[in-house]
């Protein structure tokens, strides 16, 4: 029997470690701040675990690479920040359509442009989302903690593998390069999660039938199942088929598997909110300053709770609108202008007033400025 | 199509795509008959295309096959390559695919020396989008985009793959099958990058502008302008001018990036045990 281990990590190493755990094999990647450390362990690290490493010759390549080789049935990733997450867009809509497992780290610095690379920000919460052309299934999520990054990498892999869909894990600055004690769990805890084989021999093989799940059954390349992928819409047998009809199923099938499975990749914690009045709807390292401002403002007797998001797409909707009920005023606190602050806005439809809290200077929230926003919404009804 | 080369191809999903006179049949026909030729597995094979007319190639054949994006296949492709160094990986790919928008990735493929072998079918022109110039549409030439002339100067793309590292480089023609298939056949062959170059016609959006506008014609404009890599390197540049240099222009022995790898690992395997 393994015994926990407690190690003091780096966000960019926890990801390498996890995904080691999570059963990565393949990585492709390209220099770019504050992302590097993933590579530069990996190069390592990846041998050593039986997997390979490649740097290739651009972002672009490395987004590609990584879907290849996911194709041949080995577990890829990917990692980036800024405008190499911009350069990737294409090819991730590409693992999108064709539901190829893959995980992509963006550790998110301030932009746009060349902006400041070394310096924290939050500012492609709508680019995860949307930054590809077309409707399409993606995951993100945005971890608060080195541990809870960890935690992510691995769940990131799963999430993937059992719903065959790129999964964004977007940490900032500031939990990529920030160390923190983290907890290894034992082996025998960490539950993985593998794309599902092909139930069938090759002749009677449909590479993109509905079993029932949305979620079609994925063969490798090179074991005798030889089938077509193509970024063109497709039927069920994998050739392009650019009917109407066939792109309305193709279409609804691939988002809808993202509906019926929430339960795969839901991902909120709750603090604080039975009485709240006042809620703060957090993800990424914000949350950690503003934990520190909610317990101060409890203790001063003002009813505050937290609602953190950290699989932040598809967003926790459901969720969110229960809560909205219950409480006068939300307030998100973001590095950037307002991102997630619109999709909460949108969910909670009038129920509650949704104000943000909004730092796009490149540095972090401390406590206070939390506290103080706080402070400002309570107003005089205390 | 006789029956031993029907095997390659899924019958199902033919006819093809192709208009009239492409010669883009003809390429991949070479490619099975090399295919063939070295009995390679169908199962152990894999094709990689971008996007494009040529891209839609592998989509008719039997194999494991995956049509990627524009200007990408060998990305994807070294993907496979690295992960299941043991597959035969195939690119296929039309001049604009790999000389513009991919052009970055063919250089570095090449000089990774990854063993990949590329089939670059060029037309001249981008056939899919309606016939716009690409970087080999010869300057002077007529494209949509171009209805005063190709201002830019063309690129030979077997010069650029062989400076930038590869095994082997040569360019074939549709006319001259036998050859080409030969070439392919080596490509195939060889550990390490391999890139042919095979001049195809596309009358409908090359050649009906450039007075060239049946396949036929096209096939004579290859038969007239080639030049054999040989005599070519006694003519003068002025005489070869609007001409075809065909052959091989590499053909060596260099370390291969996959075995690179595998050997680096090895020979480092005690710095890797500080598991």
């Amino acid at each position: 029997m393994g015994e926990t281990t407690r190690r003091l990590m780096q966000g960019n190493e926890a990801i390498v470690e996890a995904a080691l755990v999570a059963g990565c094999r393949f990585f492709a990647g390209y220099p770019i701040t504050p992302s590097t450390e993933i590579a530069e362990l990996l190069a390592a690290r990846l041998p050593q675990a039986g997997g390979r490493f490649i740097q290739m010759e651009d972002e672009i390549a490395s987004m590609g690479a990584a879907i290849g080789a996911s194709l041949t049935g080995t577990k890829s990733m990917t990692a980036t920040s800024g405008p190499g997450f911009s350069l990737k867009q294409e090819n991730l809509g590409f693992a999108s359509l064709t539901e190829v497992p893959v995980v992509v780290v963006n550790v998110q610095r301030m932009g746009p442009s060349t902006g400041m690379p070394t310096a924290p920000s939050q500012g492609d919460i709508m680019q995860a989302r949307w930054g590809t052309h077309g409707d399409h299934p993606v995951v993100a999520m945005a971890p608060a903690s080195v541990g809870e990054t960890y935690e992510a990498t691995i769940k990131a892999f799963n999430i993937s593998e059992a719903l065959r869909v790129p999964v964004v894990i977007l940490l900032d600055e500031v939990i990529g390069h920030m160390r923190e004690g983290v907890e290894i769990p034992r082996a025998e805890d960490i539950q993985l999660l593998e794309r599902k084989g092909p139930s069938t021999g090759p002749a009677d093989h449909l590479p993109y039938a509905d079993d029932g799940t949305g979620v079609p059954e994925m063969a490798p390349f090179g074991t005798g199942y030889r089938y077509h992928v193509t970024g063109l819409f497709h039927d069920e047998t994998g050739f392009p088929d650019m009917s109407n009809a066939t792109a309305d199923t193709l279409m609804r099938r691939i988002m809808g598997k993202m509906e019926r499975h929430r339960d795969v990749y839901e991902w909120t914690e709750t603090t604080d909110t039975e009485d709240a009045e006042v809620l703060l709807v957090t993800y990424g390292s914000p949350a950690q300053a503003a934990r520190s401002a909610i317990r101060r403002a409890r203790r001063e007797g003002m009813k505050v709770g937290e609602f953190r998001v950290v699989t932040v797409w598809p967003f926790p909707e459901e969720r969110l609108r229960q809560l909205a009920g219950g409480v006068r005023e939300i307030i998100v606190p973001e590095m950037n202008l307002g991102q997630l602050r619109l999709e909460v806005e949108r969910v909670v439809a009038g129920r509650a007033r949704v104000s943000g809290i909004n730092r796009t200077d490149g540095d972090i929230f401390k406590p206070d400025e939390i506290y103080a926003g706080i402070r400002e919404v309570y107003g005089g009804e205390r | 199509m006789n029956d031993k080369l029907k095997a390659y191809f899924r019958t199902d999903h033919l006819p093809h795509i192709w208009c009239p006179g492409c010669g883009n049949g003809i390429v991949t026909a070479a490619i099975v008959r090399a295919i063939d030729d070295l009995g390679w597995s169908k199962d152990d094979t894999v094709f990689v295309s971008g996007i494009g007319c040529s891209s839609r190639a592998p989509g008719y054949l039997d194999f494991n096959t995956l049509h990627t994006t524009h200007g990408r296949a060998l990305v994807f492709a070294t993907g496979v390559k690295v992960a299941r160094p043991d597959l035969n990986v195939i690119v296929i790919t039309g001049d604009g695919d790999a000389s513009a928008i991919g052009g970055n990735h063919l250089i570095h493929a090449a000089r990774r020396n990854i063993d990949i072998t590329t089939i670059c079918f060029n037309n001249n022109i981008y056939g899919m989008t309606g016939g716009q110039y690409s970087p080999l549409s010869p300057t002077d030439s007529f494209a949509s985009t171009a209805p005063y002339g190709n201002a830019d100067r063309t690129f030979d793309l077997c010069r650029l793959v062989e400076a930038a590292g590869a095994s082997y480089v040569a360019r074939g023609t549709t006319y001259h099958v036998t050859p080409l298939t030969n070439m392919i056949r080596r490509g195939l062959e060889k550990k390490g990058f391999s890139f042919v170059e095979a001049m195809t016609a596309c009358p409908v959006y090359f050649g009906r502008r450039n007075k060239l506008p049946t396949g036929v014609d096209l096939l004579n404009w290859q038969r007239d302008n080639a030049v054999p890599v040989s005599r070519a390197a006694k003519m003068e540049p002025e005489e070869l001018a609007g001409k075809i240099v065909i052959g091989t222009f590499l053909d060596v022995e260099m370390p291969e990036y996959t075995e690179t790898y595998e050997r680096l690992l090895k020979e480092h395997a005690a710095d890797r045990s500080g598991e």
